[in-house]
């Protein structure tokens, strides 16, 4: 397939006009909308102050991904902010999804970030509550959490649609993004997590990222509850994966990281294979293929944190993109602020 | 009390019908609350409402109580005071992510709003918390708000 999906963009890969209907001049909302099975990814920003890092670690998913989430100090452990990251990548047209958590930044910060964000092209934000700072590497550090997700969206979506700040105040401009948050479909209490994601949608969701998925049969369920509630064609579904790198990894993840579900199948899986690297990332190709037959997903959001390398290895071998290939800088010849930025990185 | 606060969410639907009668009491007192001067009373109210709702449900005093929204469990426990909950860290057992000793106050609060009769009030979003209003009387406000212009739903928060 060529550079250029849609004939309409003006420079490959930078903003496109905004389709009737769609709320942002984003690729990935675009892509969903059309129907296509979306993939995403997550680039670790760096502890870092330098901007080829951060080049680096996105040149990664060339070709492999319709939008990277810029993670906000995920796990509350201090690295480069996602704005700073989505103000790199937006220069080369990358398609970036901004995470905002309401852990470091009351209202007043998150509102100037948001406006800021979608001034650099970034057409994806996604709200979360963010994990408590007891978690991170600064326990000392003062939780703010001024907002929620939910009050976050809100928020956001008044910006949008109403261009007015949460106090009223008129906006000149409003922010065009695609609002995203996070759901948890595999951890307690279960009933509840698909109301939860329709509360999101009420608040403003257009699409949804969820944790890592290791157990399919809890996803089969929860999504068929989510079906029931034809939830499915209100908010674009992601589902969270990720290639677990041994049995023992799986198992300090399973008992470390609040909000992982990984089933005793898996990790009985990794023990017994020969080489457990390669087996945790069969185990994820396998479950992207399993993720892609439920009605009502619409994509899959690679979490492959310290594996990133693999991810196109992940893409590939799933076949998930059916032969579509999503835009990239190299793709492009023809911008030469691009080609210089990305040569003089090289 | 962390065990009391939990015996206050087993009977949700027992405080939901005490708070109902106290709220029913204020607003017929509204006349008399109004004269006296709601500024005035706000302290001694205040007061009154942390030892009862502190005892009660660990009541932080956030000032826009929204216990009747929320399975009659405070959020304002919660480490991260989301107002809309449980986020996605929920342990195994139900415990909180952040304080793994304590029940998460959103799985228990699913469980109280089930027990009681408008439990589904639970499905409203709540908007972001006034700071502005922490630390004083939650039940006034109602009062002012429900004698002012009758409305329906007058315990979910505004923002």
């Amino acid at each position: 397939m060529s550079a250029a999906l849609y004939d309409d963009e003006p420079v490959p890969g930078y903003p496109l006009p905004i389709r009737s209907g769609h709320s942002s001049p984003g690729r990935l909302e675009r892509v969903l909308r059309d129907g296509h099975f979306a993939v995403t990814s997550e680039l670790a920003p760096p502890d870092s102050a330098d901007p080829n890092e951060v080049y680096n670690r996105a040149r990664l998913f060339d070709g492999y991904v319709d939008a990277i989430n810029a993670t906000d100090g995920s796990g509350a452990h201090c690295h480069m902010g996602s704005l700073a990251v989505c103000a790199l990548l937006t220069r080369l047209g990358y398609s970036l999804i901004m995470q905002i958590s309401c852990r470091d930044k009351n209202r007043i910060a998150i509102q100037g970030d948001i406006l800021g964000g979608a001034a650099m092209g970034v057409c994806n934000m996604l709200m979360l509550s963010g994990d408590g700072v007891q978690t991170g590497d600064h326990p000392q550090a003062k939780p703010v959490f001024d907002l929620d997700c939910m009050s976050l969206l809100e928020i956001a979506r008044t910006m949008r649609d109403d261009s007015t700040f949460q106090s009223g105040r008129k906006l000149d401009s409003s922010p065009k993004v695609f609002l995203g948050a996070a759901a948890n479909p595999f951890v307690e209490p279960f009933d509840w997590r698909p109301q939860r994601l329709a509360k999101k949608v009420a608040a403003g969701a257009q699409f949804v990222q969820t944790q890592y998925c290791y157990d399919i049969d809890r996803l089969k369920q929860y999504m068929h509850v989510v079906r029931d509630m034809g939830l499915e064609k209100k908010v674009f579904i992601l589902v969270g994966v990720g290639p677990l790198a041994s049995a023992r990894a799986a198992e300090f993840i399973r008992s470390n990281v609040p909000g992982v579900y990984i089933p005793d199948s898996v990790i009985d899986r990794l023990k017994g294979a020969e080489d457990q690297k390669a087996e945790g990332l069969q185990l994820c190709v396998d479950m992207m293929q399993q993720v892609r037959e439920i009605e009502g997903v619409a994509g899959v959001h690679v979490m492959a944190y310290r594996q990133e390398k693999h991810v196109p290895e992940l893409v590939e071998r799933s076949g998930v993109l059916e032969g579509r290939t999503p835009w990239h800088p190299d793709l492009y010849e023809g911008d030469a602020s691009v080609k210089q930025q990305l040569d003089s990185n090289a | 009390m962390y065990t009391l606060r939990l015996w206050s969410v087993k009977n949700a639907r027992l405080m939901e019908v005490i708070y109902a009668a106290v709220e029913k009491t204020l607003i017929a007192a509204a006349p008399l609350l109004k004269r006296i001067g709601y500024e005035r009373l706000d302290k001694p109210v205040a007061a009154v409402e942390k030892v009862f709702k502190g005892a009660l449900f660990d009541c932080q005093m956030c000032g826009q109580c929204a216990l009747s929204s929320t399975g009659m469990s405070c959020p304002m426990n919660c480490p991260k005071t989301i107002r809309n909950g449980p986020c996605g860290g929920v342990r195994a057992d139900g415990f909180c992510e952040v304080k793994p000793e304590m029940r998460c106050v959103w799985v228990e609060g699913f469980e109280g709003s089930q027990r009681m009769r408008h439990g589904s009030d639970i499905q409203v979003v709540q908007f972001a918390v006034d700071h502005r209003l922490k630390g004083r009387s939650s039940w006034l406000r109602v009062v002012q708000e429900k004698t002012a212009t009758d409305d329906k739903n007058p315990m979910e928060a505004k923002s």
